[in-house]
């Protein structure tokens, strides 16, 4: 157990310290900031007027959509069957239904749209709602107050009571009037790039641990250190360091591209910026006075230009469940892949030997990526569904789908699976392995590694 | 007293058995060669004592009981495919590869600094290895391998790679090694090195072990009555001097003597050689002739058991 710490601490140490480590870690979080904050300084300038109808049955709205810079609003009298075929047919951008209610206040809308609903349309109706909700609780409040009936007045407990949230659903409606659910581009450009940056990680750092073993057994000293460990030690401590590495290199891109992307927006648009800030520290301490909640409701109103919108839906983004299961699929599946990258170093005698082996191994992950386009339209579907649980391509897949949202009981299956890949890989790395490291100036092709594979 | 001791180790590969019912005893404090031909089961054998690599059956003794994971801190290793990570440091990788055999890190520090000065290298500490030149590189590697301080050393073609003078120095320090009491199996190919330092052989040929003991009495079976005799002014012709039974494989002659090398029947003794000469000519020596450890080795290859069958 010390000598394995020792090889993981070995392999750990000599790859942070070396130049590249360094410089892959300054330009990732530069490339990764650029990635998040270009879309937000582009939508600042976003000029295109979109017309989007309004089926109102509470009648309580309507009035209080305002034409900006993005977005024109005209109200329809109709029913909403007959709306939604004029949708198709009127070539607007969306129609925003809000269903009549019977009892209560209304607090929920749907937006039915060609395309994926832009992500400021939706908050922005959620704004509008929630402010004229708002308005009309504190009304009844202030009434109730009024009469007599219902005192002591407790101002925070007045303000809490009011407090409205409102639930917005999008959906997508196709040329023939199919509907179907439909995603933020915040969440496909997040299911992208997370897929992405898993593909990339598990390639390099895969490739990392292959050219490590090659290294070892070029250079001969392989002979010599498995004399003092097991050839599955050593194996196992390669890969875990270089797992390390790459956990680090991740952790250090999270960390800074966070500082990078807070200070440049906060260069660009700094009075927006204040103005959230000020928004959210009254968020959190609960408002004394009715002033300071019109105050926050304004805040958050006013602020309809692109910027603060698309930091908002960022914000929106579960970065603890994004994070963790990043944590998870990326080592699992680096877990999984690196055994067998292991296992090519191994029974390779130089790197320009590798492809033949390197090729197979490689296919589900490239797949996974080719297939990520169709999973982001469609992230339910059975597709989607049979390659995030499949342990060759979930990582990918699956990490993909996360930002949509999946039901436990299928990330908890595709978790288990992905665990016994990467057992199945390393037993049978193992074996492969330990036999190629010791072989030198040997071509080796499938026939030969399948009878290491049954010898060993 | 045995230190080491393999018993009927048997090894198949995929294509071939690499060893069959091979048994070899070490003794304490002795330099063992182990030799054979290319591919005779010489480095196969040597990773099953480093228990890199499983035996299918057999039994490996250390100091009489078996042979445990554990062991390999017992155990010094140099093998014949060797070297070291070319971009660390010296310091740094004779740190690691110390600490892999269970030196503490102080415990490590210490030895390795006073061998690196006694080796002279101490000024290349900080240094990279790929800026070393190879005789340096070995010399590291040699450190490392005595660094814990072995029982058992095991030297696999050690003097592959090195200069005369480094060769040399590499000799001197097995010796000092086998002194302090290690003892040392040296698989080598090279016969002068056997012939020097080796005090018991096993020679392994077609996975099998074909010749083993101690080298004198190795040479003492492989003698077999021949005699080179020294002599000047022989008056008559050779022939008529030596009996029919005798046989000469050799003559050579210098400005003053005749040398000739003389095979006897088993039967004769060197007197029988002697006597004629002396009525025909001045004996000047006589001398009997020890087998060199390079003939007994061809010997036993060419004519020892070729019950080599390859599997299927």
């Amino acid at each position: 157990m010390k000598k394995i710490l020792l090889i993981i601490r070995r392999e750990y140490l000599t790859r942070v310290k070396k130049r590249s480590f360094i410089v892959m870690t300054i330009l990732g979080p530069i490339l990764m900031a650029a990635a998040v904050v270009i879309p937000v300084y582009l939508a600042t300038r976003a000029n295109e007027v979109k017309t989007v109808s309004i089926l109102d049955e509470t009648g309580l709205f309507t009035a209080h959509f305002k034409d900006s810079d993005n977005f024109r609003f005209h109200e329809l009298v109709s029913d909403i069957q007959s709306a939604k075929k004029g949708l198709v047919k009127s070539g607007d951008y969306a129609l925003i239904y809000i269903p009549a209610t019977q009892v209560t206040l209304p607090s929920n809308a749907i937006i039915y749209a060609q395309n994926t609903v832009n992500i400021n349309l939706q908050s922005y109706v959620k704004n509008v709602m929630s402010r004229q909700v708002e308005e009309l609780k504190l009304q009844a409040k202030l009434h109730d107050i009024q009469s007599g009936k219902g005192q002591p007045v407790d101002v925070s407990e007045i303000l809490k009571s009011i407090q409205t949230t409102i639930d917005i659903n999008t959906l997508k409606i196709g040329e023939d009037g199919t509907e179907s659910k439909s995603y933020t581009e915040i969440n496909m450009a997040l299911g992208m790039f997370a897929g992405i940056l898993i593909y990339l990680f598990i390639f390099m750092f895969g490739s990392q641990v292959m050219r490590g073993v090659i290294e070892e057994k070029t250079s001969r000293i392989v002979e010599v250190i498995v004399s003092s460990v097991r050839p599955f030690q050593l194996m196992m401590g390669k890969i875990i360091g270089v797992g390390l590495v790459g956990l680090t290199q991740f952790m250090l891109w999270v960390v800074l591209t966070f500082v990078i992307v807070t200070g440049v927006t906060a260069t660009i648009t700094p009075h927006q910026i204040k103005d959230k800030v000020t928004g959210e520290v009254l968020k959190t301490n609960t408002p004394i006075s009715p002033v300071n909640s019109e105050s926050l409701t304004l805040a958050q109103g006013t602020s309809g230009d692109g910027t603060n919108e698309v930091l908002q839906a960022i914000n929106s983004v579960d970065f603890p469940v994004m994070i963790g299961s990043f944590l998870f699929f990326f080592l699992a599946g680096y877990l999984l892949y690196s055994a067998l990258f292991a296992a090519i170093g191994g029974a390779v005698d130089n790197e320009a030997d590798t492809q033949q082996f390197i090729a197979p191994i490689t296919i589900p992950l490239i797949l996974a990526i080719i297939l990520a386009q169709f999973i982001i339209q469609d992230p339910d579907g059975s597709l989607s569904f049979w390659f995030s649980i499949i342990p060759l391509t979930s990582p990918v897949v699956m990490m993909i789908r996360i930002p949509f949202g999946v039901p436990w009981v299928q990330v908890i299956l595709s978790m288990v699976l992905l665990i016994l890949g990467f057992l199945a890989t390393t037993w049978i790395a193992a074996k492969i392995y330990r036999t190629g490291i010791l072989m030198y100036g040997k071509k080796v092709n499938y026939k030969e590694l399948w009878k290491w594979l049954r010898q060993g | 007293m045995e230190l080491f001791s393999a018993l009927e180790i048997t090894k198949n590969f995929a294509h071939h058995k690499a060893l069959d019912q091979v048994s070899i005893h070490v003794p304490e404090q002795s330099i063992f060669g182990l030799l054979g031909p290319n591919g005779a089961g010489k480095t196969t054998l040597i990773r099953i004592i480093n228990q890199i690599i499983a035996p299918d059956s057999g039994t490996l003794l250390l100091n009489g009981r078996q042979l445990k994971p554990e062991d390999t801190a017992s155990i010094g290793y140099l093998p014949e495919e060797r070297g070291l990570y070319k971009k660390m440091t010296v310091g740094e990788q004779a740190m690691y590869l110390a600490r892999l055999k269970g030196l503490s890190r102080q415990e490590a520090r210490k030895r390795l600094k006073s061998l690196f000065v006694k080796f002279e290298i101490i000024g290349w500490w900080n240094r990279k290895v790929e800026e070393l030149s190879k005789g340096m590189q070995q010399k590291v590697q040699f450190i490392v391998t005595i660094i814990h301080e072995p029982k058992l050393l095991i030297f696999d073609e050690p003097f592959s790679g090195f200069d005369p003078i480094n060769a040399n120095l590499l000799k001197e320090e097995i010796l000092a090694q086998q002194e302090k009491g290690a003892t040392i199996i040296l698989s080598t190919h090279n016969m002068a090195s056997v012939e020097e330092l080796c005090d018991h052989i096993a020679l392994i040929n077609h996975s099998k072990v074909i010749l083993d003991g101690p080298v004198r009495e190795i040479k003492r079976n492989y003698k077999n009555n021949t005699y080179t005799i020294g002599y000047h002014g022989l008056k008559v012709d050779i022939n008529t001097v030596i009996p029919p039974a005798f046989r000469i494989t050799d003559q050579s002659q210098d400005p003053d003597h005749h040398y000739l090398t003389v095979t006897l029947p088993k039967e004769s003794t060197p007197n029988d050689l002697l006597k004629p000469f002396m009525d025909n000519a001045t004996v000047d020596s006589l001398r009997e002739v020890i087998p060199a450890m390079n003939d007994i080795f061809i010997q036993a290859v060419t004519t020892g058991q070729p019950e080599y069958t390859p599997m299927n």
